[in-house]
């Protein structure tokens, strides 16, 4: 389903409440909010169209769809542009006191597409939404404009009677949510229950079916509707909560990132702070010191920003000091495409630093994933005392799932190495880089600990004793020592596993970050082997070894053939790339097809 | 073993390695010594620096140091101070490195008020890349970077740090032992974020701009030592005195005995005297110019922050969300 519509009709809202409904009754389901990057953009055009995507059903679901089968368009502009995306047979909601002459024309429609032949392939139902919205509030005494705003909770009320649906969650989220204004309140109840009896009731019944999706086959537990965003939020407190240290989260508003900020200052009782910093350098500077006084420090960004932190990433390197840095990447170059979704910055991860400045880097699956993720992260910067990079985009920021509910008491703590309690005959300098064997991290000491008073920067350390060192074999050993450490984290992680089908073959399809869903999608529909990476510097140690076990590799990717590149450099294996760079995600379809295309045409 | 710790008690170990002659020594020497008479502790001392000359600062001191990037230090030691309020944070920057790349942290470092002390060695030129005329330098600075002399008009580190909303402002010259140790005392007693430029002579690419003010032979007439509540008299005989011109708006040098009534005295607590004070040419204004003490910004964060940055919950009781359900 997709509903669209002005960014001024509250279709984010609309779907995310949809969404909520959908897994109260205990569909899955995946979602993607589409939206202009204009806050108000003009109302009624083609750009200004913000629009919310839902995908439902019974079988595990993993992406937001490729088509929707249902579309409800507020506006000429919003059926437009989402016509094109439709199966033919779809069912199609209008609003029609939106199909003004002067709509139209904004919208590029010569005729009125209503009764054209233009929507002849579909299901049209056009309905008078904003005139009987108004209408069943008419009592509250609300403006024009005010009344309005209710009606997307009006379509909403059509809607749970088409899915069959309860109507309390909703009410009582409304309820919630507008605790402080009871007359706008009501009057979005009343808007709810009369687009519901709408449907039950109007002579317009007969040509709106009931739909009803299979309840989805999910393993027994508690589940929740959750962003990549919000999973990313809890994710870090609770690493804060395993390592049992505060978390101190600074950063820069930048779209897609602010989404993880917001979210994180309403976990504050979880020993979480969050500094709004005046800049990007500023922020990943005010984690870095927040890390050197012992909390655990975060910043996040995008593309631009992160670009703007590069030279404190290598401060955090050299002063060896733990920092989670997470990308929420969107399409490049420069400002590019701030609100569409890309995984362009996989170089700029891995190789983009001034020096050999080798950093782990992760990237997160899927929504949930994020929670995963976050906590990896953390562990791997304490364990190793580097900073670390977490990859995720704005598809992931901002797209809901159903999420079983973790148990927080099974996840392993995260320790750092113990800071030593004597410092017998080492000087405190030699003693603060002092490194354990098998990670290569060294004790996490912060000013304020008496009796290990110690000087750090970002000018070369003598490898020993931990003073300024200009000399040029001390230099080289450590730049062996920062690459081993990162190294030493392949060590600690797990196996790469195969995400489905085959342990061997003709074909496997390797994928990171968040196509995870629609190549999943493609892999099962054409019975391909999948292997996804969670884990992209270092690669999991028998990376080579599994994918030296097929013919051929696919690398599907949001960008120009990074990760393909990344496993031709690391691995010496010559994958074949599959790239996209349309600010979209995958559509399954079109993975399909090129799965077909490299299996010689056949689906196994 | 007396408990009071010395001057020496705060040098490192380090050699240290600035040109002979420069007045990076002399500043050190002060800043250790302020450090023993105010009775800070190795441990909780903190000394932040970002790249330039006296960036080397934090290697010469026995306490915490860390050597960050260029222009960067407030920014670091903003975080730090957030993760530990209780550190004493110094923060030891130069014209370029805090007026240039780093002017921006230092402007929000100021407005804030976040509580750190931060030395500006004012030279007016790049030292460590080789003599290039800085953000400070006057018009006409010939430098490899300007040989024909620089065009730009330099930025005042006083007017810069007031605008920005600076809660504490004052002066010192390098050499000045006695000046500098004054200043060094009350900036570390001042809860928030305190400026202080220190005027600093590069013998090796700038020597002696200073001069017309610094040297001894002539410090009577050349420099005004401020202090709160006291008239403003300089000269050899304290015979000369400011007094505000208020046709122009602007501080006079008058004979103090003939009109003694119209000498000013000095109210740190004025923002609008501590501008005039900071553009008096000659003689020029030092000491602490400017100081209106408020609540410092990690004192508010920890204020508004519930639980004052403890943990009082566990991830379990967030992690349901608004709304969940069981599948069986």
């Amino acid at each position: 389903m997709r509903f669209a519509g002005d960014s001024g009709d509250g279709i984010q809202l609309l779907g995310s409440q949809f969404a909520v409904s959908t897994a109260l009754a205990g569909r899955d389901f995946a979602t993607f909010p589409d939206y202009p990057a204009e806050i108000r953009a003009p109302t009624g055009t083609t750009f200004g169209v913000s629009a919310y995507q839902i995908n439902l059903g019974g079988d595990p679901i993993t992406t937001a769809g490729d088509a929707p089968d249902v579309l409800v368009a507020f506006n000429p502009a919003a059926l437009k542009v989402s016509l094109p995306m439709l199966k033919p047979g779809s069912l199609i909601l209008v609003n029609n006191d939106s199909f003004t002459e002067r709509n139209l024309t904004k919208a590029g429609y010569a005729e009125d597409p209503r009764v054209s032949n233009a929507l002849d392939d579909f299901q049209l139902v056009a309905a008078d939404i904003g005139h009987l919205n108004l209408e069943a509030i008419k009592a509250f005494g609300l403006s024009k404009s005010e009344g309005g705003r209710c009606k997307n909770f009006w379509a909403l009320g059509l809607l749970l009677w088409m899915f069959d649906r309860e109507l309390a969650p909703i009410e009582a989220w409304i309820t919630r949510r507008m605790a402080g204004q009871p007359t706008m309140r009501d009057a979005n109840v009343t808007a709810l229950r009369a687009g519901h009896a709408f449907g039950e009731t109007a002579e317009l019944a007969a040509s709106l079916p009931q739909l009803s999706v299979e309840k989805a086959d999910m393993t027994s537990g508690e589940y929740r509707s959750i962003t990549g965003a919000e999973a990313l939020a809890l994710g870090i407190a609770a690493a804060g909560e395993l390592a049992d240290r505060s978390v101190m989260f600074c950063s820069y508003p930048i779209t897609p990132s602010s989404p993880l900020l917001h979210r994180l200052t309403r976990l504050q009782e979880l020993g979480v702070g969050t500094y709004q910093a005046e800049d990007e350098i500023a922020a990943i500077c005010a984690a870095i010191g927040a890390s050197y006084g012992g909390m655990i420090g975060v910043t996040s960004s995008s593309g631009p920003g992160i670009a703007l932190k590069t030279e404190a990433m290598g401060l955090a390197v050299i002063a060896e000091l733990p920092l989670v840095i997470v990308n929420w990447q969107r399409g490049g170059p420069s400002t590019g495409l701030p609100t569409k979704t890309e995984q362009s910055d996989l170089y700029q991860a891995v190789y983009g630093r001034n020096g050999d400045t080798p950093i782990p880097v992760l990237a997160a699956a899927s929504s949930e994933d994020c929670f995963v993720m976050a906590i990896e992260a953390v562990r791997i910067a304490l364990r190793h005392m580097t900073p670390v990079i977490l990859l995720a985009d704005g598809y992931l920021s901002n797209a809901a799932e159903p999420w079983k509910i973790p148990d927080i008491d099974s996840i392993p703590t995260i320790d750092s190495h113990a800071v030593p309690e004597e410092a017998g005959d080492v000087t405190p300098q030699r003693l603060a880089f002092q490194r354990e064997a098998e990670s290569l991290g060294r004790p996490w000491i912060a000013p304020g600990m008496p009796d290990l008073v110690h000087r750090t920067g970002g000018l070369e350390k003598d490898l020993d004793s931990g003073h300024i060192s200009y000399d040029p074999d001390n230099h080289q050993r450590m730049t062996d020592l920062r690459q081993a450490k990162v190294d030493a984290v392949a060590d600690f992680i797990p196996e790469q596993v195969i995400e489905h089908g085959d342990a061997s073959g003709d074909l496997v399809v390797v994928g990171w970050g968040s196509t995870y869903g629609p190549i999943y999608q493609a892999a099962r529909m054409t019975g391909t082997s999948f292997v996804h990476l969670r884990h992209i510097n270092p690669l999991p140690r028998n990376l080579a070894e599994l994918l030296g076990r097929f013919d051929k590799i696919l690398v599907p990717e949001m960008n120009n053939g990074q990760l393909t590149t990344l496993l031709r450099d690391r691995l010496g294996v010559s994958p074949i790339a599959f790239n996209k760079v349309a600010g979209q995600p995958f559509q399954i379809a079109e993975l399909v097809a090129r799965i077909e295309i490299e299996s010689g045409g056949k689906t196994p | 073993m007396s408990d009071k710790l010395t001057a020496k008690d705060f040098a490192s170990s380090q050699e240290v390695r600035w040109c002979p002659g420069c007045g990076d020594y002399a500043i050190l020497k002060s800043v250790t010594k302020a450090l023993a008479e105010v009775g800070a502790k190795p441990e909780s001392t903190v000394f932040v620096s970002g790249i330039g000359c006296a960036a080397r600062f934090p290697y010469y001191i026995n306490s915490y140091g860390f050597h960050t990037i260029h222009g960067r230090a407030p920014a670091v030691a903003t975080g730090l101070k957030l993760a530990n309020p209780e550190l004493d944070v110094w923060v030891v920057t130069g014209d370029g490195d805090g007026l240039s790349i780093g002017g921006n942290h230092l402007l929000h470092t100021l407005r804030r008020n976040v509580g750190m002390k931060i030395l500006l060695f004012n030279n007016e030129i790049y030292g460590l890349t080789k003599g290039q005329y800085s953000p400070t330098s006057r018009i006409g600075t010939t430098s490899p970077s300007s040989p024909s002399g620089s065009v730009d008009t330099p930025v005042s580190p006083g007017q810069f740090a007031l605008g920005a909303g600076a809660r504490f402002f004052a002066r010192a010259i390098d050499t000045d032992k006695a000046g500098l140790g004054e200043v060094l005392q009350q900036a570390h007693a001042f809860g928030g974020a305190s400026f202080t430029e220190i005027f600093q002579n590069c013998i090796v690419y700038n020597e002696d701009v200073f001069a017309p003010f610094t040297e001894r032979k002539n410090a009577a007439q050349t420099q005004l030592h401020l202090r709160h509540g006291e008239p403003m008299l300089f000269g050899t005989n304290k015979d000369h005195g400011i007094r505000f011109n208020s046709d122009s708006y602007t501080l006079e040098v008058i004979d103090a005995a003939a009109s003694p009534d119209d000498v000013l005295v000095h109210d740190e607590g004025n923002a609008v005297l501590a501008r005039l004070l900071i553009d008096m040419h000659m003689p020029v204004a030092l000491g602490v110019i400017y100081k209106q003490p408020a609540q410092s910004f990690e004192d508010a964060f920890y204020a508004h922050h519930p639980t004052r940055m403890q943990r009082t919950k566990s991830v379990a009781d967030f992690i349901k969300g608004p709304s969940s359900w069981v599948v069986d």
